[in-house]
């Protein structure tokens, strides 16, 4: 085992490093974004609606993220070539960054939908005595709530989904992983790159959620 | 749209022999199947052991199972199976690397790499899964084995564990579908499972929408067809008296 060549590779590690977090901040954004609306769509009264959103969980729930990643790659563009009507680059981020939006929606719907479920009935109730409409005690009263009783649970699917960011290697995007494997192999020392590579992984995962269990301590109530 | 829909793709030949797609999809679906599947005892197994090990007293065995719980847990499984595809053959004594790396053809040392790599991934959850489990269960019932001069051994054995396996037989079914689908990384490593042979319907027909919307159909069809048959298991094995059980 021979070491020496990470340290002059740092600056290249960091660039997938970064391309790594910008996936996953944007991910969860727009995960986060999507399985709210996908939440309150299931607990509509709309059959369609709430039909809609269970079908959409339970779909992307029963298939592997590597193969939404693989086919979103494969897609995106040529849907956007349908509708627009013209050619568009697309780059394996924008494809990875949809997949991932919409595979990890399904996840934080369940999340969200649990979250304003443990909220009492009395505080909807209220709201609308008071005269608040629907939109108004959820964004007011309800979410608020919710989204502090779920924000470890989040913060737990958000550490699963910094792990999972990996698997856009599929695609070839030079992520953390993808870079230490790259680089590795341009330093002819691939076993120590990759080891390099999973205790960094290691070391971000446990300390986040070492945090996140010390933060569900002092939210519980 | 200038996308041609042709659904019968599948039935046309490959060009390889005599197969057709068809007949990559069902080998596919084989390998799967067989990853998931030896993956799963194994892990049932082992994450069984580290369960129990969690919950014994005493410090030392606790400890391995929770570093090991923690270190599988926190590292993604892509970088495990890079792990112990590319870099653990290197460390083995001589006979068992000359064994893996060239008595082996390439899809079983693929094969090997990808079982051991989701079974000891998947251990990890099982034995949170099954702590969790033991730890669920009134303290009155070990105690009162131990009153009754139970071991310890055969208080987990006789009392313990044939309560919490079956309150943990939610949880362990997602595990179990987790499996299924945690085999696709298989493909990153080329061993033509259902999504290897997915991606390569996909390149030789050019009938990518056809061969990924096959592909998803058989992982939800596969998904669905275990979620019935574990809760057909669950309801077979029910404690009567407890919350939802037999009535």
């Amino acid at each position: 085992m021979d070491f020496s060549q990470i340290i002059p590779s740092l600056p290249s590690l960091w660039d997938g490093m970064k391309l790594t977090l910008q996936l996953l901040l944007l991910a969860v954004a727009g995960g986060i974004a999507l399985g709210t609306v996908l939440a309150l769509a299931r607990m509509s009264n709309s059959a369609v609606l709430s039909g809609f959103a269970k079908a959409y969980v339970n779909y992307f729930r029963s298939i592997p993220l590597l193969l939404v990643i693989t086919w979103f790659y494969l897609a995106v563009p040529m849907i956007l070539n349908w509708i627009t009507g013209e050619f568009i680059a697309v780059g394996a981020f924008t494809s990875c960054l949809v997949a991932f939006v919409m595979f990890e929606a399904a996840y934080y719907c369940e999340i969200v939908r649990a979250g304003i479920q443990s909220i009492s009935k009395g505080q909807i109730n209220a709201a609308y005595a008071v005269g608040m409409t629907y939109s108004q005690a959820m964004r007011l009263i309800i979410l608020p709530q919710a989204f502090r009783k779920m924000t470890p649970l989040l913060l737990q699917q958000t550490i699963i989904l910094f792990q999972d960011t990996s698997l856009v290697y599929a695609v070839g995007l030079i992520d953390f992983l993808n870079a230490a494997r790259a680089r590795g192999d341009i330093m002819g020392q691939s076993h120590e790159f990759l080891i390099f590579a999973g205790a960094v992984y290691f070391v971000i995962s446990f300390g986040a959620s070492t945090l996140v269990k010390r933060l569900q301590k002092r939210l519980a109530v | 749209m200038n996308y041609n829909w042709d659904w019968n793709i599948f039935f046309k030949s490959t060009g390889i022999g005599s197969e057709i797609y068809l007949d990559w999809f069902v080998s596919g679906l084989g390998w799967t199947i067989a990853v998931a599947l030896l993956a799963w005892i194994i892990a049932l197994l082992l994450g069984s052991v580290l369960g129990v090990m969690r919950t014994l007293p005493g410090k030392v065995l606790p400890a391995i199972a929770t570093a090991y719980v923690e270190l599988f847990r926190n590292v993604p499984l892509l970088v495990q199976l890079f792990m112990w595809y590319f870099v653990v053959p290197d460390y083995l004594p001589e006979p068992l690397q000359i064994w893996f790396k060239q008595d082996l053809n390439p899809a079983t040392s693929a094969y090997v790499s990808v079982v051991v790599c989701l079974a000891l991934f998947t251990a990890a959850r099982v034995c949170e899964q099954v702590r969790t489990g033991i730890q669920a269960l009134p303290k009155g019932q070990s105690a009162a084995a131990l009153a009754v001069g139970f071991s310890i051994g055969q208080t987990y054995r006789h009392v313990l564990l044939p309560q919490a396996f079956r309150i943990i037989i939610p949880p362990l079914t997602s595990e179990f579908l987790n499996i299924f689908k945690n085999s696709s990384v298989a493909s990153l490593i080329g061993l033509m499972e259902l999504l290897a042979q997915t991606k390569q319907t996909a390149e030789f027909s050019a009938n990518i929408f056809e061969a990924f919307t096959l592909a998803t159909v058989i992982y939800f069809v596969l998904n669905m067809s275990l979620m019935t048959l574990m809760s057909l298991v669950e309801k077979k094995v029910r404690i009567p008296g407890m919350m939802g059980g037999a009535k």
